[in-house]
């Protein structure tokens, strides 16, 4: 039986989690700053280590909460969407979309705003285009929009591979960081967090109606949900915090389909609570994943979106075999 | 309500530019009982969800209630009908308790959670097809007859005062689908409750229903009482297969030659 007390515990405790995923990103780094002395830069007291807190390791946790959480929300926004525990944020190629874009502004050495800018050029184009010929016969099926998002992402997949294979030497480091995601890049964090603030806005309204949708569509419409606004809806939804997820940090892989899994096992499906779930969920995976990367090989960094895989893989692998089957 | 709950005006179907039923009126008023037979492909199903209001007609009108169903939102058409599909999926998986309370979502604000007393009703439903004490069950581990009957508790806790029945008795056994009709009988008897389903026995549209809607396939559409169209002859004509009819103390049985 779901109750709003329950939801209001599990989000409670999630929230701690995410604070505590905050408040390692603050010390941890090469150079290790005390705990006292995060607080007080945090308060606002100039010591030696305010300047490392506050303009490097905050921003960056942020950054890096907001990406965690919208592609983990996208994440389980698509499963609904497409009915299909296999289907992640980028399986309807607005990663490939941007990294198409990313690639290209690299390629030429362009500077930072450009490679965000064309990125973000590049999610929305694919998912105009996915949505243009996915909707072409009015059918609009979950089949349809899948293969078309599939065959868009592989397509894109081979434009990055040509970009990659004919760049110059010293630029290919900067361009596999960027497609297996990276925090480093100084991008500004308060798009995302803006972005995360508005899709929760926008997406937790209609969480009992997703919980229809994923039943079924003429089962879902049949129950009073006006199923093809809803499924519009979504699709924008999560396309955008997508594409915002992508243009901030790269294509951090694995967040957005673990996540909402890891949740699902654990709470259950019911939308209502898995989608804010999810979202503080992902964001502190992402930020605790992302400390290690500056931390393991310090001052070496390592990008992020190989840790959120290391961790993220023997954790689902652990919860999905104590599930009773 | 005093008027009909549904009713349908110059009903045409289409379906991949076949027409499957052509110029079609019906009324159905509380308490009646309708069965729809037809052999395979002869457009039962699709009959049904655009007399659901889940599809549109190709021409003619549907009227829920008294209103408009194309004009009707999706949430006001589900206070006035239930309609049980031939598919029961769920990718994600939940409980038997969560799947009970699915039927109450129209009758809930956008912000409201299920309360105690949506729970006693969905108890009750689970309870009236014989599944109680499966509440925290997870979906998948119930058999296709439990998950038929679940779809149908789901369908009760909707309560609204027409149901539309896709093949009820799919996955039954012989002891539940006298259950399940009896139930909805009940629901039309005590409760005025409108019927329309989708039947494979015409034994069983005769003992259980009021009027039949024999559906050919080819557009032609007979509706009438039972007891004046489920003969030996007609049926005989409708799934193309001679049947021989055998009364047994005013119930007709139908055996395949």
């Amino acid at each position: 039986m779901p109750t709003r007390r329950r939801a209001a515990l599990i989000l409670a405790a999630l929230l701690l989690l995410a604070l505590a995923s905050f408040w390692a990103a603050l010390m941890a780094g090469s150079v290790p700053v005390a705990a006292t002395d995060v607080l007080a830069a945090l308060l606002g007291e100039s010591t030696g280590a305010a300047d490392i807190v506050l303009q490097l390791r905050l921003p960056r946790a942020l950054a890096g909460f907001a990406c965690g959480a919208l592609l983990a929300l996208a994440g389980a926004l698509m499963q609904v969407l497409l009915r299909n525990p296999l289907a992640d944020p980028y399986v309807l190629g607005i990663s490939g979309g941007a990294g198409v874009g990313a690639m290209f502004a690299l390629l030429f050495g362009l500077p930072l705003i450009a490679v965000d800018g064309l990125a973000f050029t590049g999610a929305l184009a694919a998912m105009l285009l996915v949505f243009g010929l996915a909707h072409g016969d009015g059918s609009w099926t979950q089949t349809r929009l899948l293969l078309t998002g599939v065959i868009v992402a592989a397509g894109c997949g081979a434009l990055v591979a040509l970009m990659l294979s004919v760049a110059e030497e010293h630029r290919l480091r900067g361009m596999l960081f960027w497609l297996m995601g990276d925090l480093g890049q100084g991008t500004a964090w308060w798009p995302a967090m803006l972005a995360l603030g508005v899709a929760l806005v926008v997406a937790l309204p209609f969480a009992r109606e997703l919980n229809l949708l994923a039943r079924g569509l003429l089962q879902a419409q049949a129950l009073g949900v006006a199923v093809d606004r809803l499924r519009y809806a979504i699709y924008l939804l999560a396309s955008l915090a997508t594409a915002i997820s992508v243009t901030t940090a790269g294509s951090i892989g694995f967040v957005g389909l673990v996540v909402p899994h890891l949740v699902r096992l654990a709470i259950g499906n019911d939308q209502r609570l898995l989608l804010p779930a999810s979202a503080l969920a992902g964001g502190a995976l992402l930020v605790l994943a992302d400390t290690l990367a500056r931390t393991v090989i310090a001052p070496q960094q390592l990008p992020v979106g190989v840790l959120t895989a290391l961790i993220g893989v023997p954790l689902f692998l652990f919860l999905l075999s104590r599930q009773p089957r | 309500m005093t008027g009909p709950l549904l009713e349908a005006r110059r009903l045409r179907v289409d379906i991949g530019g076949m027409t499957l039923v052509e110029g079609l009126d019906l009324a159905v008023a509380a308490g009646e009982r309708v069965a729809i037979l037809g052999r395979n492909g002869a457009g039962k199903s699709t009959l049904l969800t655009t007399l659901a209001g889940l599809r549109r007609p190709a021409a003619g009108n549907l009227l829920l209630g008294g209103s408009d169903a194309a004009s009707l939102s999706p949430r006001l058409a589900a206070l006035r009908r239930a309609w049980l599909g031939q598919f029961q999926n769920d990718p994600f998986g939940s409980t038997v308790l969560e799947t009970a309370l699915t039927g109450r979502h129209p009758h809930l604000g956008r912000w409201d959670w299920e309360s105690p007393r949506d729970a006693e009703l969905a108890r009750g439903a689970l309870a009236a097809v014989g599944l109680a004490g499966l509440e925290s069950r997870p979906v998948h581990t119930l058999s296709g007859g439990e998950r038929q009957r679940l779809a149908i508790a789901a369908l009760l806790t909707q309560a609204s005062p027409l149901y539309l029945l896709d093949e009820p008795l799919a996955h039954l056994d012989l002891n539940h689908q006298m259950a399940v009709l009896e139930l909805f009988a009940g629901a039309a008897r005590d409760c005025g409750a409108g019927v329309i389903m989708v039947l494979h026995d015409p034994a069983l549209a005769h003992r259980f229903c009021d009027r039949a809607l024999l559906l050919h396939g080819d557009g032609q559409v007979e509706v009438g009482a039972v007891d004046a169209l489920l003969t030996a002859e007609r049926l005989s004509r409708l799934y193309g297969h001679t049947l021989h009819e055998i009364d047994d103390r005013g119930r007709r049985c139908f055996v395949p030659k």
